[in-house]
This record gives C-alpha cells, structure tokens and sequence, in this order.
C-alpha cells in the first residue's frame, strides 16, 4: 500500500475526531437481554442475565460502537466456564488450605466455574438486601455502583460466601478475554473488539510495513474466514488484509480529570515474556 | 512394581534447550541417548497457520506450559511464611514437552559480560567489601567469559542470531554494544529491521550521550543455513513468537535447530510423557533413573552417564528428592542444593502513550526486535556513592502485541466503562513499552527445598521457594527509575509512567519474565558449589546438571545465551575429557 493512501486515511480520522459528539451518547447497539442466539450450558437464567447486565457495564455499547453484551461476551465467558478452563483443569487445586498472605496468589479452594456460581449469587444477593432488587434489575447508574463496590476502589462492598475483588477480576477480565479473542470461542462477535482498537486479527506478513510510522487500516481476518478459506492468503498460509471500507473512528480520550473514583492507579498490565 | 528397562549409554532428563544440544552433541560421537521428557511430542510441522495465531490459546491459557494440576512449586516471601502452592501460574511460567521453554521463547540471545562472571571480587577490587550487601551470597563464576566464548559462538551459529558486534576482537564497533566482551567474529546474521517506536528510542537515548543497538535476536533477518546443515526462514514479523512456536521456521528452537539433526543420527530416542521422579545412586555413581510413563507404568532406565537437564525447578528439584548433595541451609550458610535461587522482574517498566503524529501498529513485530542500551548495565557506570552494585538492560521493544495482553491506557485511566474503551481504542496503536532487565543477587535467604505440606501427582513433595527482593534491589530500583525517567521525558510522549519494583515479589502477578536461576550452582569447591565448572556433581561424578540452575547469580541479561553455551562447553568436557577418563573433571 502507498503512503499516499495512508495519509488520507490518516486526515480524514482526524475528521472523525471533530465530529465524535456528534454521535448519540445513548447506546443504540444495546439488544434486550436475555436474547442471545445461542443456548448457555453453564449459566442457569438467572446468572446468564447477571453477567449480560454486568457485560454490558464493564465494556459499554456507546458512541464508539458495540459492547461486550454486543460481542456476545457472556456468551463466551459461559463456554470458557463450561470447558477445561472453568473446571480449573490445569490449575493445582490439592489442599491444605489455609491462612495465606498477599503474596502468594490465588489461594481460594474454589474454581473458575464455582467461583463465578458463588459470586453472582453473592452479588445478587447484596443487591436484594441493599436495594430490593437483583443487580440486572438495577439502573446502570447503580450497577457501576455495585461493580466499583466489589472492585474495591469505591463504597468496598463484601460479599458472604466469596472475596468480591478476586470475583470482579476474574469477571473483568474474562470478559476482555471474551471482547478480544478469536470469534471461535464464541466472544468477539463480527470481531467487533478488533475493530475497536484496529487490530488486524489473524496475523499477516508485515515485513515492509515494520518500522514506519503510518496507520495499518484493513478489515481483520479471524479463524473461521481462514479455515473456510475465505480470506486471501499468501504461499505461507498468511493473510493477505484487505484495506478497510470505512476509517476506523478513534476519538482522543477526554482532556478533562476522568472521573477519580473509577480510576484504578495499578500497574498496568505489561505485555512481554522474555 | 518398577519394570527395569536395557541399560543405555546416556539419559537425558528433559528435553528443552539443554538437553536437544547434549543429545546432538553425545549422539554424534556414537552414544545410544535416551531423552525423557514428561510433556507431550512437540513437531515443527504442528505449528502451521492459521491455528498457532491464538492468542487465548497461547497467550492467555498457555496451553504450552507446564500444567499445574501435577505438579507446581509452593512460594513464600521469607521463612517466616508458611508456603503455598503456586496453584495458577504466576509471573514465571515455566515449559513442559519438546522443546521445553526453548519452542516458545522469545528469542532474545544475549552472552553475559566479563564482569557478570567475576561480580563479586571485581566489586571488591573497585568499591571494597562495604558495596556488598551483609546478606548477599554472591560468588564468583569458576569460568571466565574467554574461556566461554568460543561456546557461546557456537550456539549463535547453530542459531543464527542476528545482530550487531560491539566488541570485534578487542576493536569496539559502531552500531554494536560497545560494553559487551570481545568476540572472535560478527553475528552470522545482520540486526532486524528496527520498528518505529525502536527509533524513537534509539534517538533519544543517543541525543543523551548512550548507545542504544539492536538486540541479539533468534529470529532469521534472512534466510540462514547453520553449520550443522540446517536451514531457517526468514522472519515475518508477524508478531507471534511468545508462547507459540514460528510457522515459517524463522525462530531458532531446538525444533529447528538442535532436534533434528540429533534425531538423524539414529542415536537418539526421545520418549514423551515420562515423568522422572528419581535419580537412583549406589556409593558415588548414578545407576538409572526412575519414571512414569504415559500409562502410568513406572520404569527404571540404567544408564552409565545422566544429564539433568529439566530446568531451574526440576534440576533442583530431582536432586533434592534422590538426596543427591546436601540440601542448603539458610539458618546455618551450610549445605549447597537450593541455595542461591534468583529472578529478576522488569526494572523499570516504561509504558509511553502518544497522541498526535505517531503509529506503532503493535501487533507488527517479532519476539526479539527490540533496540537497547547497556550504559546502565553491569558496572558499566561508576557506583561510587549509589550505594548498590549492578544495574540493569534497558530495552524499547517491539515483540508483536495482540489486544488480549496487550491493552494499554494511560495511569488514571478507569479500568472498565466508556472512558476505559476510549482511551484503549485509542492508545492501543499509540503506546510503545520500554523494559529494564535487571541484576539481581543472590541472598542468605533466597533458596529453594522440599514442602513439607503438599505433593506433586507422583507423591514427591513439591519445590518449595522462598524468595524476595533484597536490598541492593531496591536502591537500584530507586535509581534505575530515575534514569527512566530521563529516556522517557527525552522520547516526547503525551503521557507516560515509570514503574520500579514493588514492595515484594508477588506469585499472583502477571506473567512477564521467565528467568529462574541458581540452586544447583557453579563453583570452585564441594562446599560452595554443587556442580564443578564442567557442571558436573561433585558427589556423583557420572551426573552432569545443566542449565540456569547453575548460574550463581542472575545477571542483567536473558540466560539462554549462557545456557546454551554451557551446554556445549559441559558437552565437549564430555567427550574430549570424561569419555576418556570417566571420573571427577576437577579435583575436589
Ligand atoms: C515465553 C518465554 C519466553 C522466553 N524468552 C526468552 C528470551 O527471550 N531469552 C532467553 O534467554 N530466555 C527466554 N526464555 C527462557 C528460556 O526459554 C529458558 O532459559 C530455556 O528454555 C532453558 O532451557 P532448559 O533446557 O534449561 O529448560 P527448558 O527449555 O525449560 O526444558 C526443560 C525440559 O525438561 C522437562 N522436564 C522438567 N522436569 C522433568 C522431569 N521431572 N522429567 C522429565 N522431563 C522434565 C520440561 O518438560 C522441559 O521440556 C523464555 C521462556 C519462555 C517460557
Ligand atoms: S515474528 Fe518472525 S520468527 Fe516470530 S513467529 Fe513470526 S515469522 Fe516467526
């Protein structure tokens, strides 16, 4: 691809960026839960439409487009809560347990799969106490509440029967898992994570492109257009991308304070394994 | 019932970057080797497009790595702490099957300096005795970097590392490091092509006076065809080398490398699933190893010569359960088996967040492409006054990031919600990483020994580590941040943060760095080392242990360099001395 190209791209993102407050604050991607095209196997109804409402808390539909309920996340995350990962199948769960530190990491006698059952119960529970109705019954503005309470970083809510900080991590983060995974594992649904951040998906030949500073714009490619062999490929099985239809809209984040009681001050998690 | 099995000439326990180049190098002169590896078959042919490109697969549920659920180590800061299990991996995971670690690493090929092999009496020489810290148990190395590099040649050859001399032959080099020992001969293969983010990097650290060159790397700049006949591909950059192998046989594995031309000499027998639980002794030689294989048969393997070469945990480990050596004490300073463990984390962590007029495209890159400095590295700067010894690597890196590891936003940020999913979206593209890797020494009451509360699958008592930064760590910490601080401010970024050490080593922390040295260390004499300078056991003279478990000390750089050259370096003492003369190489 020419530079050219590139830099047009380039201006009329910038284009974008003008005109973001344009768009509709409101959701308008939002689907009514509970009305997902494929059948849960681990969530019973009443947990499936907890983690569809906290889903689409934690990763919003809004001006940037679809959310993780969108992606069908709970989806994905009912499927990885199904299988070896939600068994704890790799992990060592021998006791004795016992009185631990900071430490030492995970140390709770529960897996994946009973610790999801465990907190949502909990959290439901807390929230019939509190308020009178079950989390996915609550407003939004209550439910970020609740998560920033179990998250620990405002109002420190603790739940009976679980630690509600190691169950908001496993579920923050599953559900990122879900947003950004190969649509083969059932998230990431029309690779709408992919978009969002311009992320080529299944990845190609970069070597004439490694080194310069220019936008790489195409349409990401996953597994399945792959396998059905509906992707262009080169003689090593690469993905040859196509350049994307539309710009991907970026809208620079706000220059104003960002709201403190949600801001988690944390390492960030690094990428590298050396 | 244990089935005992025909004696062979050679075992090899596991079959990582260690043992594939023992089993080529002895295979070749004639020896029937048996490998036993307790993971699963490992071919280069199953790593093929698009299915190795997934990252909840490899990145996310490490499929490749060891699973915990047979065996693990147990962890506690201090001796004072009763250990846990460390019952999902943590910031080290280690590898399992073929291969071993070495199919899925990074590729990032250092040699260590002359003064990582003679830390403690050049510190001495230069600061006096005071520099050292009262509980630190570093040692000298009982070989030097000359006597090395040959070896280390060796291994850059084999692999084809591409990168920049600094030090050809006493004669420093532009471009190269120019810290680094001298060297008999260039890399077989120029640098990398060097990522966007690598020159921004390699500007700013110049305009500061330092001097930033490629990092040595195990991925192909071009097609290459080793000594031993073997031929590599040229890299992609396709941005997938961690924890997944190289579709296009670009990254130098032992699959690529070492296994087959081990495996063409009809002398060597790989059997997968075969778990080691003993090294079976009578007087002072080892007779055999037990294990179970896939069908959970136990089996006795006679052997007339055995090469531990499992890795940091099991090499310490095997030896601790067959009561080989005497384990180490850290109440008394006595004993050697499991003494001086360390790791070193990522000192300092530098994420940089760009607005306007700069793309990275993360997902472009390759597991070794990264620009570094070594002006901080060693004692390559002047410590008077600073109050620690070492230093650290610094590294602006380009290793390929997918969105499922690599989600960054700028400190502040909220961590889920609308202004979380704005500023990734659009920082994801915009951000560049720059790591410090980092000395670390050895301490009193860093080690390693047996857990008295929980087992592995096999009945063996697990590896229990006790281990926490020390002091010199955490000035150097305090320094190292400062300086970047400097890089940082010098590179221009909207945003960025500087991240030393935290306040202790913590298990539950996310995966980042995968060096574990020490436990069955190098040295002069029975009483502070385990293994001689040709690694082999003072006790058990018919037993070589190999690998990073021998290092006293970790030093700056990433070990598979030094492994590897070890492993040549213990395997010619193999053949050119102990085959003649079967028998203690250095007398004790
Ligand atoms: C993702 C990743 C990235 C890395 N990147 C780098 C890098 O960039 N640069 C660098 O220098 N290093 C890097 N490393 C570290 C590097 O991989 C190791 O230093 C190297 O592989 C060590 O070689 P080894 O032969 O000692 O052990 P390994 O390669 O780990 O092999 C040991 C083998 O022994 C087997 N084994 C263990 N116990 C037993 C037993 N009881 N019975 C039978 N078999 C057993 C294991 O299954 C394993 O296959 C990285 C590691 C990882 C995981
Ligand atoms: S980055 Fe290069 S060496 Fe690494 S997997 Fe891709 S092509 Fe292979």
């Amino acid at each position: 691809m020419d530079r050219r190209k590139f830099l047009t791209i380039l201006g009329s993102t910038v284009a974008a960026l003008g005109s973001a407050h344009l768009f509709s604050a409101t959701p308008s991607y939002g689907r009514k839960l509970g009305t997902l095209k494929k059948a849960y196997t681990f969530f019973t109804q009443a947990e499936s439409e907890f983690i569809e409402a906290a889903v689409a808390r934690l990763i919003p539909a809004d001006e940037l487009g679809p959310g993780a309920l969108e992606a069908d996340v709970p989806y994905f995350i009912d499927q990885q809560l199904s299988g070896e990962y939600g068994a704890g199948a790799r992990f060592y769960n021998q006791g004795p347990f016992g009185a631990t530190t900071p430490y030492q990491g995970y140390q709770l006698a529960l897996t994946p799969r009973q610790l999801y059952r465990a907190g949502i119960a909990a959290t439901d529970q807390y929230c019939e106490e509190t308020y009178g109705k079950r989390f996915a019954q609550l407003d939004p503005e209550k439910q970020d509440e609740v998560l920033k309470g179990l998250q620990g970083i405002a109002g420190d809510i603790s739940l009976k029967d679980v630690p509600g900080t190691t169950f908001f991590n496993h579920l923050l983060s599953d559900t990122k898992d879900g947003f950004f995974s190969d649509p083969a594992y059932g998230g990431n649904k029309d690779m709408i994570g992919w978009k969002l951040v311009g992320f080529p998906g299944v990845p190609a030949m970069y070597m004439g492109l490694i080194g310069r500073n220019e936008p790489y714009h195409v349409e990401p490619v996953d597994l399945r257009s792959l396998q059905e062999a509906k992707a262009p490929v080169d003689e090593h099985g690469h993905v040859i991308h196509r350049r994307a239809a539309i710009p991907r809209p970026t809208t620079a984040p706000t220059s104003r304070p960002v709201d403190s009681s949600n801001s988690d001050d944390s390492r960030p998690e690094p990428s590298f394994a050396v | 019932m244990t089935t005992t099995l025909k004696p062979v000439d050679v075992v090899i326990i596991g079959v990582g970057w260690a043992g594939s180049i023992l089993a080529k190098e002895l295979a070749q002169t004639g020896l029937k080797v048996v490998g036993l590896e307790r993971g699963g078959n490992r071919r280069q042919e199953d790593f093929t497009l698009p299915g190795i490109h997934d990252q909840l697969k490899y990145d996310r549920r490490l499929e490749l790595f060891e699973n915990l659920s047979r065996t693990t180590l147990t962890f506690r800061n201090t001796t004072r702490e009763v250990a846990r299990p460390m019952r999902r991996h943590g910031p080290f995971p280690w590898g399992e099957g073929v291969g071993g670690a070495g199919l899925h690493w990074a590729g990032w090929t250092w040699r260590m300096t002359p003064w990582d092999f003679q830390i403690k009496s050049q510190t001495i020489a230069r600061y006096g005795e005071r520099m050292l810290p009262e509980d630190s148990t570093i040692q000298d190395w009982p070989i030097t970097y000359d006597e090395l590099e040959p070896y280390y040649d060796k291994f850059e050859y084999t692999l084809g590392i591409s990168g920049k001399a600094g030090n050809l032959k006493g004669e420093i080099q532009p471009g190269g490091n120019p810290f680094e020992g001298k060297r008999a001969r260039e890399y077989p293969n120029p640098p990398l092509k060097r990522s966007y983010g690598e020159t921004l990097f390699a500007n700013a650290t110049r305009e500061l006076g330092y001097h930033p060159f490629p990092m040595p790397a195990a991925q192909m700049s071009q097609p290459y065809k080793n000594p031993d006949g073997v031929t590599l591909g040229a890299c992609v950059y396709c941005g997938y080398c961690m924890n997944t192998g190289c579709e296009v046989m670009a990254k130098a594995v032992p699959q690529t490398t070492t296994l087959p031309v081990a495996l063409k000499t009809g002398n060597f027998e790989i059997r997968t699933h075969a778990a080691v639980t003993r090294i079976n002794t009578s007087g002072n030689r080892a007779i055999s190893v037990t294990y179970f294989d896939g069908q959970g048969r136990e089996l006795e393997q006679p052997a007339d010569l055995i090469l531990l070469t499992a890795f940091t945990w099991s090499n310490t480990h095997l030896l601790l359960v067959s009561g080989i050596g005497k384990p180490y004490n850290p109440a008394t300073g006595t004993g050697v088996v499991g003494k001086n463990y360390s790791w070193h984390n990522a000192l300092p962590y530098i994420p940089l967040y760009y607005d306007e007029g700069h793309i990275f495209n993360p997902f472009m890159g390759a597991g070794a492409l990264g620009t570094v400095i070594a002006d901080f590295q060693g004692d390559n700067f002047d410590h008077t006054g600073l109050g620690f010894i070492g230093g650290n690597i610094l590294a602006a890196i380009a290793m390929g990031h997918g969105p499922l590891t690599f989600q960054p936003t700028p400190p502040g940020t909220p961590s889920w919600g609308s202004e979380w999913k704005k500023a990734l979206a659009h920082y994801y593209t915009r951000t560049i990483q720059i790591i410090g890797l980092h000395d670390h020494l050895s301490y009193r009451g860093n080690y390693m020994d047996l857990d008295p509360n929980y087992r592995d699958i096999y009945g063996n008592p697990l590896l229990r580590l006790t281990y926490d930064y020390g002091p010199n760590e955490r000035r150097m910490s305090e320094y190292l941040v400062s300086v970047g601080d400097k890089i940082a401010k010098a590179m221009r970024p909207s945003k960025y943060a500087v991240y030393g050490l935290d306040a202790h080593f913590n298990a539950g922390a996310s995966y980042g760095i995968i060096h574990q040295v020490g436990g069955a260390i190098t040295g002069t004499t029975p009483a502070n080392s385990v293994v001689n300078k040709y690694l082999q056991s003072w006790d058990v003279p018919n037993l070589f242990v190999i690998g990073a478990s021998s290092f006293p000390q970790i030093s700056s750089f990433n070990p598979t360099g030094t492994v590897g050259a070890l492993a040549y370096f213990a395997a010619d003492a193999i053949k050119n001395k102990y085959l003649k003369n079967p028998g203690p190489l250095v007398p004790s």
